[in-house]
């Protein structure tokens, strides 16, 4: 809160010149026909994004250059308010001269800094970044149309907050690392649920898979399973010796999760445990290595012996960690 | 040229009504309950504004017309002292709105939801209407409550406040009516209907803002929302806002006299004005004229989304009103067109004009042709209207209702 939040303002007030100045004249606005893209030897590519019932819709042409993939000519319309016209049109802009694969790559940041003014300023008030979103989608689905592929291979990670362009991973990674347990705390840490708030919770201006709400929920829960664990296990803790084998695996988990998984996240990759077998005086752990652990060369180095002392520092000094 | 045609928002300050209030700022100033001069020089003024007030909704003396900061303090003021009178007490478990309400009645409601009553939100009907019967369907014998808006501020829809005040008077079920639109609009006679409460706000009728009033029926007075000094009898206490409470007085008196004016001038002007939008093709307009507010349109534009509407209008420096997604802070559609079940592509098109006793021809003449020249330009952009812009007369031969 504080004073700015008190009086509010006009949106239109934080829209930069630029965007002012393409709402007022998009450069880009129109139509590509058929023709048209023949003469250039191109091929039509024309995508639609967003619904007017939703209040937002955009229509992308591209003519493209089937030899070189690339976007000779590229048009838009738009269903929208001022936001989502400049948005459209500076996106239109992006993309000309571009390979398909290099539009690909455009995002919604992409198309917001490119209507700053200057660096520091946003292009448009928070609640406003949902327009450049769109702009972003309709790319993809233009790309996925000329490639004829799916719209969504070109998603490497479910993102959460479009607006942002903060993934699921990220989120569940750096809510368990800080211990997050408000949306404020979400928004501090990553700026998810900034912008339009949609991400939120449902019932904002556009319907999500998951929102930061399930997030927080999901973790929760996974405490309050992690905290009765360890009052079942307590009493067993000191003798892993003594454990039953389900035990020993929870009490691995356990340690795993606490102290070692975060750090496997944080470079993209992860670990499960396998199994865990007597040999002789040794407890031998297999696990195998997850995402972009796999193959890493550390993984059967440094961070192998990282994973092994810190089990065998908090379980048993006999422990063994083989991966698999 | 400056154009204003946002008077459903708010509305200039009639230039008499400014001047009654001026020396109640640097001359007479005293704090009203005072027992000194300073504070007497008030009473005068304040009286005659009263008394203006009392007449321009036709109240008893009997009655109180309690003056709060705003409408939106007086809504909450029926609607929590309810709650707080007849929910928590065990005696009744419910209350009515309808789903349309502005939102200091509808977030009120719903917080009073939250805390265990029963709210049930009426229906309006394809005309914007709430339909009288559906409040008769939803009464019980455990409803405490009625509030259902005399006109709505999107449409100008006015709701059938006396039969519903009829059926609240047989059901002895309390009404209340926010009469914010009503007021200078249509006649409005507090002893000519059953009515318990009735709310109004200053700026909504060329008064000041951080003005508004309760009327509450002899007998029915409410437990105090805001206790303290015990000003206004004690039902609202605070330092008396004497230059509002004056303001209001003279506005109200301004507002009844000009009526007629209104009923009648600028229905015309109202309807001209619409009848050359609706000339555009592809408009539509919801709630017929003969059931709305003198001064109101809502009109939807297929194919543009309201906001840049309301950019290019802007542009061109009028002022008009949209409660669609981009404009509004919280992304919505807007609610009335929502609430009639219009054609989902429309419910982001809808833009409101609303007029006031201040409002000219000649303004009017130049923001018809604005709003063509803006319709042109936002179908041609639009990536849902199929439109031909080179040398196109924007339809002059169909038109839809």
């Amino acid at each position: 809160m504080g004073m700015d939040s008190l009086i509010g303002g006009t949106i239109w007030d934080e829209y930069s010149d630029k965007v002012t100045d393409l709402m007022n004249n998009p450069q880009n606005m129109g139509e590509i026909t058929e023709e048209q893209a023949k003469e250039m030897g191109a091929r039509l590519i024309v995508a639609d994004f967003g619904a007017e019932s939703c209040g937002d819709a955009v229509r992308l042409y591209w003519a493209v250059e089937p030899e070189t993939d690339k976007i000779l000519l590229s048009k838009f319309k738009s269903f929208g308010c001022g936001t989502a016209i400049a948005s459209s049109d500076t996106m239109a802009e992006l993309c000309k001269g571009k390979t398909v694969d290099e539009a690909v790559k455009i995002t919604n940041i992409d198309v917001e800094m490119a209507m700053r003014d200057n660096p520091d300023t946003p292009a448009v008030p928070p609640q406003k970044m949902h327009c450049s979103v769109m702009a972003y989608d309709v790319i993809k689905k233009a790309a996925a149309q000329y490639k004829g592929v799916d719209m969504e291979s070109f998603e490497e990670e479910i993102i959460v907050c479009e607006c942002a362009r903060v993934s699921l991973s990220t989120l569940q990674e750096v809510i368990r690392l800080n211990d997050l347990t408000t949306v404020e705390q979400i928004t501090d840490y990553t700026k998810a649920g900034a912008f339009c708030k949609s991400c939120i919770r449902p019932g904002g201006h556009e319907e999500k898979d998951i929102y930061l709400v399930d997030l927080l929920e999901e973790y929760e829960k996974e405490k309050m399973a992690s905290a009765a664990t360890l009052g079942n296990e307590s009493a067993s803790d000191a003798e892993f010796g003594k454990m039953t084998i389900v035990q020993k695996i929870k009490a691995v988990d356990k340690i795993v999760d606490e102290n070692i998984r975060q750090m496997l996240i944080m470079d993209g990759g992860d670990m499960e445990i396998l199994d865990i077998k007597e040999n002789g005086a040794n407890f031998d752990i297999y696990i195998r290595y997850l995402g972009a652990c796999n193959g890493c060369a550390s993984s059967s180095t440094g961070t192998l012996f990282a994973i092994e002392n810190i089990l065998k520092e908090k379980l048993d000094e006999n422990i063994r960690v083989l991966p698999i | 040229m400056n154009v204003y045609l946002d008077n459903n928002a708010t509305t200039i300050v009639d230039p008499q009504v400014f001047a009654e209030m001026e020396p109640y700022f640097v001359q007479k100033y005293g704090n009203p309950n005072s027992l000194h001069s300073f504070a007497s020089d008030t009473h005068p003024g304040i009286k005659a504004a009263m008394q203006k007030i009392y007449a321009g909704i036709n109240a008893s003396t009997k009655d109180s017309v309690v003056i709060t900061s705003c409408a939106t303090e007086s809504n909450n003021w029926v609607l929590k002292s309810v709650y707080f009178e007849q929910i928590i007490t065990g005696k009744k478990n419910h209350i009515i709105i309808s789903e349309v309400e502005h939102p200091s009645v509808i977030a009120t409601a719903k917080w009073i939801e939250s805390m265990g009553c029963r709210v049930t939100y009426l229906p309006i009907n394809k005309e914007g209407i709430v339909e009288a019967q559906t409040v008769k369907d939803n009464i019980t014998d455990k409803t405490a409550l009625v509030s259902v808006m005399w006109a709505n501020n999107e449409t100008g829809a006015i709701f059938p406040v006396e039969e519903i005040g009829d059926i609240c008077k047989e059901a002895g079920v309390l009404f209340h009516t926010d009469a914010v639109q009503a007021i200078g609009k249509t006649p409005v006679n507090v002893q000519g209907f059953n009515v318990d409460y009735l709310t109004f706000s200053a700026h909504k009728f060329h008064g000041p803002k951080g003005v508004g009033a309760l009327f509450m029926k002899k007998g029915k007075e409410l437990m105090p929302l805001l206790h303290g000094g015990s000003q206004m009898g004690g039902y609202r206490s605070g330092t008396l806002n004497v230059a509002g409470i004056v303001g209001m007085g003279k506005a109200i008196e301004a507002a009844v006299d000009a009526l007629d004016f209104e009923m009648t001038e600028i229905r015309e002007m109202r309807d001209d004005f619409e009848d050359e939008l609706l000339k555009i093709e592809d408009t539509f307009v919801v709630t017929p004229r003969n059931k709305r507010t003198p001064n109101t349109i809502l009109i939807s534009f297929r194919g543009i989304e309201g906001e840049s509407m309301l950019w290019d209008l802007n542009r061109a420096g009028i002022g008009a009103s949209t409660g669609s997604a981009c404009a509004s802070e919280d992304l919505e559609a807007n609610s009335v067109m929502e609430a009639i079940g219009a054609a989902e592509d429309l419910a982001h098109t809808a833009i409101r004009f609303s007029l006031s006793r201040y409002t000219t021809e000649e303004e009017l003449e130049y923001t018809l042709k604005v709003v063509k020249a803006a319709v042109i330009r936002l179908r041609g952009i639009s990536s849902s209207y199929a439109y031909a812009p080179e040398g196109h007369e924007s339809g002059l031969d169909s038109h839809h209702h």
